[in-house]
């Protein structure tokens, strides 16, 4: 490991002009739970952290007269599911935040950081994804928004432009009569990384589904939204029936990896059961309840 | 539960440990806390290459690197000769056999100079393609490992070149006889991965030599004598000359009773003329040093109808990783230790593949070799609808048995604890029903260890004010300075906050063997006992002098001395003594044979995701002869922590290779070792059958608790979802694929 030069700060256009100074080589630093463990592993050729908790853009989490709500990208978890108007409104986001590597681990992590990693297993990007979130980019050619469905390009790989940084997600306000939940699956109870992650978004006309979302993440070389699945619930009774056929087109939609992780196989029936799971926790949600957590 | 009632005043009960204070302050001083002035870091260069020979080793470019002091590689060190390959085991030279073998060091100012050194070594390998498995191993036309390699099979050696690098053989009766007298054969073949024994401190090592050639080595070890002798062949330097200094240990279970950065921390202090400190991060420990064998088991079970085991024919063949040395024959002698059978043929298999030479872990052998027999034994009892505790109850080995290698059993303790099981809560209550996507098992293990005796040396010295302090040569690793300073208490009939033990240097004590086989409570704690007698002779002939009375006239009773009427106490005594100019030491070395045989019996409640293969751990109970538990909650801290290392090797861990033979899975992300919430509350029965190989009837209590729960939850799978599991771990992409199969 070589001796690396850290500076920090404390507006979007001065972290702007670092990366344009440095290039590929300046990597912005968020919580760092992901960053310096792979610097450290020897994967990265950086010379340059651009540490951006010092930029109050993006550690603000603000909501708008509308209920829009603006997450900094270097906001730690914690201060997620310690915000009570938070977990209401983004429960999934919540479940996500709460289970990213460990509580000393989430003191530290982002959201922001967690999406710009691009991990397939990625546990917030689902989540993200069926909140319709928004991410606001800024560059040295000003700023732009992208959906966060569109923003991992492969693993490890996300479409921000040379010099570019994420600032914020936008999180549309929960309409109302909806719920979401996330959940994964991992061989152990803690600590581990997701075989396959699953997020759902139900909205309810009384029992009918008006609107749908599906994302899985680690069956795909970025985190998937499943648009199919979603627009089959449309119109359907919010129940067993509906939530089955919705999961195996989810099923039929992953294309995982076998790996040291799970198996081409074991990751699709994953997908199926942990998309009810999930379309079943986002019900009762919706319905006023809270969904059990279990995997 | 004690069998045999005797009355102890310091036995048995719980004291605060000696140890205590400084590792709950954060005083205690581990190999990583060593220090020198003018200390330089050193790093080690690995092997990429799982099977390759090299070429060349060109270090011109690291030599004139920042802050570069020395450089060393295989041509550094002496050939020590064939056999145990502890040269290439610490460096390579003309080839590799593993992916993380050493290949080269370098020793730097900064630990970050030194690494970067290590990119300009330039190693230029000719590959070859590995082989990662005993069954590829063992194959008519397997390419070859080692060239050099031929069989050991009862001290002759073999004439063709071989991976098989050793054949035991054990065998009694008449094996074939009994399979004819059996109304049932069963045979099935059982895999587990190699895994490690992951202790959470990783290696470390400080060398430095002293003006007058001497070296001097800190590091964590399970035995610093073992470390200096490892390093005087190695190095092939003078024992005399090499002097370690133990440190606490953060977790060794077998693992640390070798060299790794030693001999190569002191080639580079050679060198650089520098203390060179040298640390493993956890891939390093993962690929460079010597975890368990996988092993790949055929077991063959004849049974009458009534449940009688007739005969028994094993096949244990276990992956020593790149040089020779598995657990194998270790495994040889518990496969079937539970079980008193009469007529048994037992084949064991010693096979080179390219992964890390394998070292002890826990009961070395005997989880792998148990695993299957105990698996084929419920399946057994499936079939002949018994009891599974009936049908260990009625096979049960008993005193007068032979084991495998033609020892008998003394008194053990297996029926007791056997049927301490059917006694427990956990057996009389039902398993309780799951759900429609979940199911409920439960399953049973046996375990058996041989331990150990091996040499043991205590030095007790009185001191003017009544303490004692106890030398002792064995590096505590699980609480050994209080369970051995407990015995010394008692045989000298003082309290036991009366008595300090120290473990000193190699220079400090005399020879005492490594921290391993459950021996040193039974070993060492022996010695202290010999050293506390030696002391209170030597107590009583000073104060026949001071009395003027002979030896004979004066009594010993719970520490006090009388004669003639006057009595006066232990410390009373010391302080007479030392003002008569008497300083009274007293020492002992011993090698005790009698080391007392452990069986234990686990019982694992599972309930199976059917829908994910998830297993989750409902309820544990662990049951083990300890003999005399000599500190109850030490001996229940060892069944805990076996339970949660048996419990992992059982669901969780493996070294995964890819098709080149590199460990893909070389961190605590994707190694997985159970957390705090993977494992309930363990429930712990100690049954205490005293050995009477030992004055306190101490057995030994650290290895056997690893043995069942490979067994026991594999059963417990088995019987939630209806498909026996055979090759471990059971991960849950394993557990719903054989669920998937029963559905279809």
């Amino acid at each position: 490991m070589r001796a690396i030069q850290y500076a920090a700060p404390t507006t979007v256009d001065d972290a702007v002009a670092l990366l344009a100074e440095h290039g590929e080589n300046a990597r912005i630093l968020a919580g760092g739970t992901d960053l310096i463990v792979q610097v450290r592993e020897d994967g990265r050729d950086t010379e340059l952290f651009v540490d951006a908790k010092g930029i109050p853009e993006l550690t603000d989490l603000t909501v708008s007269a509308d209920g829009t709500t603006t997450l900094g990208a270097a906001t730690p978890c914690y201060e997620l599911y310690g915000n009570d108007n938070f977990c209401a409104a983004y429960p999934a986001i919540v479940d996500a935040a709460r289970i990213i590597g460990s509580t000393g681990i989430q003191g530290r992590a982002s959201v922001g950081g967690n999406l710009c990693n691009a991990g397939p297993a990625g546990d917030s990007i689902p989540a993200l994804i069926v909140h319709s979130a928004i991410c606001n980019v800024a560059g040295p050619n000003g700023r732009r928004e992208i959906a966060v469905e569109d923003f991992c390009t492969a693993p490890g790989r996300n479409s921000l432009e040379a010099g570019e940084m994420l600032v914020s997600l936008t999180l549309p306000s929960p309409p109302p009569n909806s719920g979401t939940h996330y959940l994964r699956f991992i061989p152990r109870n803690e600590m581990d990384i997701a075989v396959v992650g699953a997020g759902a978004f139900l909205q309810l006309d009384g029992d009918s589904i008006t609107a749908a979302r599906i994302a899985l993440g680690a069956v795909a070389p970025t985190p998937l939204f499943v648009q199919a699945a979603g627009e089959a619930l449309i119109g359907q009774t919010a129940g067993e029936a509906a939530f089955a056929a919705a999961a195996e087109i989810a099923r039929d939609t992953a294309s995982p990896i076998d790996d040291m992780r799970g198996t081409v196989a074991h990751r699709k029936q994953l997908s199926y059961v942990l998309t009810q799971r999930a379309l079943r926790g986002a019900l009762a949600h919706a319905q006023g309840g809270t969904p059990s957590n279990g995997h | 539960m004690a069998v045999d009632e005797k009355t102890y005043k310091v036995v048995g009960t719980q004291p605060v440990r000696h140890d205590g204070v400084d590792k709950v302050t954060g005083r205690a001083k581990y190999g990583v806390d060593a220090s020198m002035p003018g200390m330089v870091w050193g790093k080690v260069l690995r092997s990429p290459h799982a099977r390759a020979r090299i070429k060349s080793i060109d270090t011109s470019r690291a030599e004139t690197a920042d802050g570069i002091l020395a450089v060393t590689t295989g041509e550094d060190y002496p050939d020590t000769g064939p056999g145990d390959y502890m040269d290439e085991r610490a460096i390579a030279r003309n080839r590799v056999t593993y992916a993380g073998q050493a290949v080269a060091a370098v020793a730097a100012i900064s630990a970050h100079e030194a690494e970067e050194a290590l990119r300009l070594i330039n190693v230029e390998y000719e590959t070859l393609p590995p082989i990662l498995d005993v069954q590829s191993a063992m194959a008519k036309d397997a390419p070859i490992i080692l060239d050099e390699l031929r069989t050991e099979t009862s001290g002759s050696f073999g004439n063709s070149p071989t991976n098989i690098a050793k054949h035991i053989i054990h065998e009694e009766g008449d094996v074939e006889a009994g399979m004819a007298a059996a109304d049932h054969v069963f045979e099935r073949s059982y895999t587990t991965s190699m895994v490690h024994q992951g202790y959470i401190e990783p290696h470390n090592a400080l060398a430095y030599w002293n003006p007058d050639g001497s070296l001097v080595v800190e590091s964590s070890s399970q035995g610093h004598f073992g470390i200096r002798d490892d390093l005087s062949k190695v190095l092939d330097y003078p024992k005399s000359k090499i002097r370690v200094i133990p440190a606490e240990i953060g977790g060794g279970f077998g693992g640390k009773t070798t060299v790794y950065l030693e001999p190569l921390a002191a080639v580079l202090s050679r060198k650089s003329g520098r203390p060179v400190k040298m640390t493993m991060n956890r891939t390093e420990v993962l690929i460079g040093t010597g975890p368990a064998s996988g092993a790949h088991t055929t077991i063959c079970l004849g049974v009458t109808n009534a449940g009688e085991i007739t005969a028994a024919k094993i096949e244990l063949a276990f992956e020593a990783g790149g040089y020779p040395g598995s657990a194998v024959g270790a495994g040889c002698l518990c496969a079937i230790g539970p079980y008193g059978i009469k007529n048994f043929r037992i084949d064991g298999y010693d096979v080179i593949v390219n992964k890390p030479k394998s070292h002890a872990y826990r009961a070395p052998g005997a989880p792998q070799a148990e695993f299957g027999v105990d698996c084929l034994v419920d399946e057994i009892c499936e079939a002949l609808n018994m009891d599974p505790l009936e049908f260990r109850h009625l096979n049960a080995t008993k005193q007068g048995d032979v084991r495998a290698d033609g020892t008998k059993y003394h008194t053990i303790g297996n029926i007791e604890t056997v049927e301490a099981a059917m006694a427990t809560d956990h057996w009389k209550t039902s398993l309780g029903e799951g759900s429609a996507t979940k199911r409920r098992g439960r399953g049973v293990g046996s375990g058996y260890w041989m331990n150990g005796g091996g040499k043991s040396s205590a030095v007790a010295r009185l001191n003017e004010d009544g303490t004692v302090t106890l030398l002792e040569g064995s590096m505590d690793i699980g609480g050994t300075r209080t369970s051995t300073a407990m015995q010394l208490a008692e045989t000298l009939g003082i309290a036991i906050d009366q008595v300090n033990p120290i473990v000193p240097d190699t220079d400090g004590i005399a020879f005492t063997g490594v921290t391993g086989g459950s021996r040193v409570t039974f070993a060492t704690g022996w010695a202290a006992i010999e050293a506390a007698k030696d002391l209170q002779a030597q107590m009583v002939s000073g104060l026949s002098d001071y009395w003027d009375v002979s030896s004979d006239a004066i009594a010993v009773d719970q520490g006090a001395f009388s004669q003639n009427g006057t009595t006066i106490t232990f410390q009373e005594a010391a302080a007479v003594l030392h003002d008569d100019g008497q300083e009274i030491v007293g020492k002992s070395t011993v090698e005790p044979s009698g080391a007392g045989n452990t069986f234990a019996l686990h019982i694992a409640d599972v309930e199976v995701d059917l829908e994910t293969g998830k297993v989750d751990i409902l309820r544990y109970t662990a049951l083990q002869d300890a003999g005399t538990a000599i500190y109850p909650p030490y001996v229940e801290g060892q069944m805990e922590g076996g339970v949660a290392q048996g419990v992992g090797w059982a669901l969780h861990e493996e070294y995964v290779y890819d098709e080149d033979g590199r460990m893909r899975n070389s961190s605590f992300l994707d190694y997985r070792m159970l957390t705090s919430l993977d494992i309930p509350m363990i429930e712990t029965v100690i049954v205490e059958v005293p050995n009477p190989g030992h004055p306190y009837g101490v057995r030994g209590v650290g290895e056997v608790p690893l043995v069942p729960p490979l067994a026991a939850v594999a059963n417990a799978i088995s019987q939630a979802i209806g498909v026996r599991i055979r090759d471990l771990p059971a991960s849950p992409h394993k557990v719903r694929a054989a669920i998937a199969s029963s559905t279809q």
